[in-house]
């Protein structure tokens, strides 16, 4: 697991090097740096207030990093700064989709209606920026039809498709965030953001999600999520990232972050002599079950 | 330098009576978050209450001092635009109250056509000239300063004052500072939302009231149109001043008050309402919390 | 049980009574001093004043019983009613509409159509003048804008305070430049219309970063900003006397209007000289440059760009999230708007022959937001109803002479057109909050196309 930090491997998607963010006073991340790999799920993981949303917004645009480099490499070979891109360049150009902590979806429109927004630059395309749309040019029609075809095809994938027509504010929790994820995965994106997914969601539901989720991975969007929910998080992550008070404490595999003694003090509240202690026994072999 | 100072003073006391009616605005929006438009108006409505006070008791008291009969003038007015803003409260604003923000917008925009309306068709439609009231003058070298303009920077630095005593040290004050920032945690520790608000609207339309009185003594005239622009000057105070702010609204409004005449003394008249318009646009844009308000961050 | 319910309806009507008293103390304060006492300029142009202790009591009267009225019958009876409906557990959707309904625009496009022939059927000739030009293009003109606005308030979801500035944009640049150039209407009313959305553009570049409030006074200043510069800048504009002579709108070039022209239009077909042809024209112009607006806007619901605006209006975040360039949406919602409202700008120009700032003023941009909040947003038949409701419904007001008969000969509805207007405004959005059509239609269906309700639709933030 190369985690060099000058140059990227091809198969790194994502390179956060050195991400700092200042509110005011507070310094909500401090110098952090990771990296998520093409074609896996990364999880960041937290307390909360680790400041793991505040990365995301980072990412995603809605926040101007103080510091750092957001570097997003595309399958193509291009790479893109996502700190200096346009909110919404961060999807079109980048190819980097999310989801929101707090659902934002069309409530006004149809199940349908929002995954045809989520086409909106490809559609715009082939409706000749609307002229030619407007005039009745066949270009728009067929991909108005693609574009619905599309929007079935996930439909069926988030298990909504018998409710295309109904209005989206209309629809259970469950189904609210399963639309986001469609929505999202509508944009055709490389990189998929996910906050808290599986938030509010009862098991048999964050199972459901897990499959969903690793569907996306299998056909090769990469996806960074943020969670609280482990059953979700050990179950279906590739790699998990550690954050507490905006620094990094803990980057590997799930097994390695799971047995991390920093991970399990910043989660139980141990005392900071006491992770000392174990980090110890644990270089001496005497605590079970630590596996570096 | 004279002239200067003596628009100064012109400006401060415009600027006072615009900072009365922007404390209003401020406050309802403040607390419930809604522009009140029919806000300059119930203005209209207090100087035509005082007008109206005036002509009873210059007819049955004709000797009156003018101390009294002023005071007479703004307790009637200050209690009508109380009992007004009370009204339309409860019967138009109140059911509207939490749901679709565009509905209380309409339906204040359409009090406000109702208020001017009413006054032009109950009062007619021409305005209603008074004989100046208060009329001595004191000279300071070549500045006129009035014996009006004094009072009305007073009576307003008072009012200020009391203002800010309520809001701050009463329980009445730190209750509609709850509700501003959060109604319904504010219902389950058992403050008296409802009542609050009520008192929010009652407050805003006494100083209205006041100042409408002012206006009427300082320009001698009360017509029913005269809610509009001054309405939309005060506003604009508010949120130059930043909007929720008390202090804040007074300093919009004696800044206004201050960009208006030394506008019209120095550039032109006729595009005075343009420079505050202007005013209110590069202000919103550049900077939409205003001097004193407190950035919103909208959570992702 | 039968003593229970006697007692509850003494209760209510203890209640009722309690409450009409109230009503009529409180009204009575309210009124004494408005109402009660009436200030005039006598003869020496004096200010004086007189009691009007009966119409005081009218007011303190109608408020007494109809508070009374209202807690004591109609809301009991509103109540029993929901009691009733929630009883029998049925929900009320009938799936089948009557004929009416669902031919109601084709009929309403029908009526529209023999509208001018019909009035001169019933009123004659002279008669129907009034009825066509004064109802018929007076509304049509109301509904073009509201039309217009409602792309940018309805759809996109930005409160626009200041939609007039796109009317007068359209209105002066016709006079103008019909009278510097001589231009035919039939150039300068796509011009008007490009003009106007350049406007747009230039206006709403800078404003559109704010949220929804804030967005509303802005365009509110921006709106008057162009009034009192029409005012104030009497070199161009001429200020408040305004631009008159302005040419009429030609027969598409072919005959001309113009009393003594020699291809005039009345000549030519042998009718006689009477301005009522010309009006009729007019009426279909308007009429043609609605179905224009209501047929851009259908078809753009169905576009991606239509789409996109109804999501910015339902979560601007989430539209940024998705790819989407919400500066340069807002921009083209604000400027089609624009558009429509510089075309119906140029039209009204070209009918009335004279324009002046008066007719720009803030009032005029409310009248117009309502018309569309009352309508319904982003619904095209409630706005068109809404619009003849209420601009119908204030010209109607002129009408009724009768009312002469009751009130005395002073009496001149007109003053309260606009009194009415406002308690029309305050009453509907206490009634229906969410307008007159409180649905909206979906753009694009799986399997069936089914109304979204107005409870979740949003009204946008800017």
């Amino acid at each position: 697991m190369a985690t060099g930090m000058t140059t990227m491997t091809n198969d790194t998607i994502l390179k956060v090097e050195r991400l700092s963010m200042k509110f005011g006073g507070l310094m909500a991340i401090n110098d952090f740096s990771f990296e998520a790999k093409r074609g896996e799920i990364t999880a960041l993981i937290g307390p909360n207030g680790a400041g793991k949303t505040t990365v995301f917004n980072c990412i995603t645009g809605f926040y101007k990093p103080t510091m750092g480099m957001l570097t997003l490499k595309r399958s193509n070979g291009s790479e893109f700064l996502l700190e200096r891109l346009r909110d919404f360049e961060i999807n079109k150009v980048a190819g980097v989709s999310r989801t929101f902590q707090n659902i934002r979806l069309f409530s006004g429109l149809t199940v349908l209606e929002n995954l045809l927004v989520a086409q909106h630059n490809v559609l715009m395309k082939a409706s000749g920026f609307t002229i030619l749309g407007l005039l009745g040019f066949p270009a728009y029609k067929t991909a108005a039809k693609e574009a619905i075809e599309k929007a079935t095809y996930w439909l069926e994938k988030a298990d909504l498709i018998d409710r295309a027509d109904d209005p989206a504010g209309d629809l259970s929790y469950g189904a609210q965030r399963r639309l986001e994820i469609a929505r999202a995965m509508c944009t055709g994106p490389e990189l998929l953001c996910l906050d808290e997914p599986a938030a509010g969601l009862n098991p048999k539901e964050s199972l459901t999600l897990n499959t969903l989720l690793r569907g996306i991975r299998d056909e090769g969007t990469s996806l960074l999520l943020i969670e609280h929910d482990m059953s979700v998080v050990m179950e279906i992550s590739d790699h998990v990232v550690v954050l507490e008070y905006g620094q990094k404490i803990s980057d590997g595999t799930p097994d390695h972050v799971k047995n991390d003694p920093k991970v399990i003090a910043a989660y139980l509240g141990v005392e900071d002599e006491e992770v000392e202690e174990i980090e110890e026994q644990l270089d001496h072999g005497t605590v079970e079950g630590g596996t570096v | 330098m004279e002239y200067f100072i003596q628009q100064l003073a012109n400006g401060l006391t415009l600027g006072s009576i615009y900072g009365l009616v922007a404390i209003g605005y401020t406050m309802v929006y403040g607390i419930i978050g809604m522009i009140n438009f029919a806000h300059g108006d119930i203005f209209m409505l207090g100087g035509f209450a005082a007008l109206i006070v005036f002509l009873i008791l210059t007819t049955f008291f004709a000797g009156i001092p003018v101390a009294l009969a002023l005071l007479l003038m703004l307790v009637i007015a200050m209690l009508m635009t109380g009992l007004w803003n009370w009204t339309i409260e409860r019967i138009a604003y109140r059911p509207l109250r939490g749901s679709f923000r565009l509905a209380p917008l309409i339906t204040a925009i359409g009090m406000s056509i109702v208020l001017s309306n009413f006054i032009q068709v109950t009062q007619g439609p021409r305005n209603k000239p008074i004989p100046p009231l208060v009329t001595d003058v004191y000279h300071i070298g070549n500045i006129t300063i009035s014996l009006k303009q004094i009072l009305i920077i007073v009576i307003t630095s008072i009012l200020l004052f009391a203002f800010w005593y309520i809001v701050n040290k009463t329980p009445l004050g730190r209750a509609q500072r709850a509700t501003e920032q959060d109604r319904k945690m504010a219902a389950l520790l058992g403050v008296d939302v409802d009542r609050t608000i009520s008192i929010t609207f009652i407050m805003g339309a006494a100083l209205a009231a006041v100042a409408g009185t002012m206006y009427l003594m300082y320009y001698g005239v009360a017509g029913f149109n005269d809610g509009f622009i001054p309405g939309v000057k005060a506003f604009t105070a508010a949120v130059l001043g930043g909007i929720g702010s008390l202090p804040g609204a007074v300093l919009g409004g004696l800044l206004i008050g201050l960009i208006e005449s030394l506008w019209s003394a120095y550039f032109s008249i006729a595009y005075k309402d343009v420079a505050t318009f202007a005013i209110l646009a590069i202000v919103l844009i550049f900077k939409p919390t205003g001097i004193l308000g407190r950035p919103e961050v909208e959570k992702v | 049980m039968a003593n229970v319910s006697v007692d509850v309806r003494e209760d209510v009507m203890a209640k009722a009574v309690k409450e009409g008293a109230i009503a009529g103390i409180v009204a009575f304060l309210m009124f004494l001093v408005f109402v009660g006492i009436e200030t005039y300029q006598d003869i020496n142009n004096q200010l004086v004043w007189r009691t009007r202790w009966g119409l005081l009591a009218v007011f303190v009267i109608v408020a007494a019983v109809g508070r009374f009225l209202t807690v004591g019958f109609i809301k009991p009876h509103l109540d029993a009613r929901k009691l009733a409906k929630a009883k029998t557990g049925v929900l009320e959707i009938s799936e089948e509409k009557s004929f009416f309904h669902k031919h109601f625009l084709k009929i309403a496009l029908v009526f529209l159509l023999c509208y001018p022939f019909l009035a001169m059927m019933v009123f004659g000739r002279q008669g129907s003048l009034k009825y066509v030009d004064n109802f018929g293009i007076q509304i049509l003109i109301y509904v073009m804008l509201a039309w217009g606005l409602n792309i940018v308030v309805g759809l996109a979801g930005l409160l626009d305070l200041g939609y007039v500035a796109f009317y007068a944009v359209g209105a002066y640049s016709y006079a103008l430049l019909s009278a510097h150039f001589g231009f035919s209407f039939w150039l300068l009313l796509p011009m008007a219309g490009i003009l106007a959305a350049m406007w747009g553009v230039i206006l709403g570049f800078p404003v559109l970063r704010l949220r929804g409030d804030y967005l509303a006074i802005v365009t509110l200043a921006f709106g008057e900003i162009i009034r009192l510069v029409l005012i104030n800048w009497t070199d161009v504009t001429r200020g408040t006397f305004g631009v008159s002579g302005i040419a009429k709108a030609s027969f598409f070039g072919i005959w001309s209007f113009d009393v003594g022209a020699a291809n005039n239009f009345n000549k030519a077909w042998g009718l006689p000289s009477s301005s009522v042809y010309y009006k009729m024209f007019l009426f279909y112009v308007i009429l043609a440059l609605c179905m224009l607006t209501a047929y851009v806007t259908i078809r753009l619901r169905r576009m991606p760009i239509g789409r996109a605006w109804e999501a910015l209006r339902e979560d601007e975040i989430a539209c940024r999230s998705l790819g989407i360039n919400t500066v340069a949406t807002k921009l083209t919602a604000f400027a089609t708007g624009a558009m429509f409202g510089g075309f119906a700008g140029s039209f009204f120009a070209a009918r009335q022959g004279f324009v002046s700032p008066e007719s720009f003023v803030f009032l005029e941009s409310a009248v117009i937001l309502a018309i569309v909040v009352l309508g319904g947003m982003g619904s095209l038949t409630g706005i068109a109803i809404a619009a003849v409701v209420m601009v119908g419904g204030t010209e109607l007001l002129r009408e009724l002479e009768f009312l002469k008969h009751i009130f005395g000969p002073d009496f001149t509805p007109e003053l309260y057109r606009m009194l009415l207007f406002g308690l029309a405004m305050v009453v509907v959005m206490l009634f229906k909050p969410r307008g007159f059509v409180g649905t909206r239609e979906p753009t694009a269906f799986l399997k069936e196309r089914k109304a979204v309700s107005g409870s979740f639709t949003k009204e946008g933030h800017g």
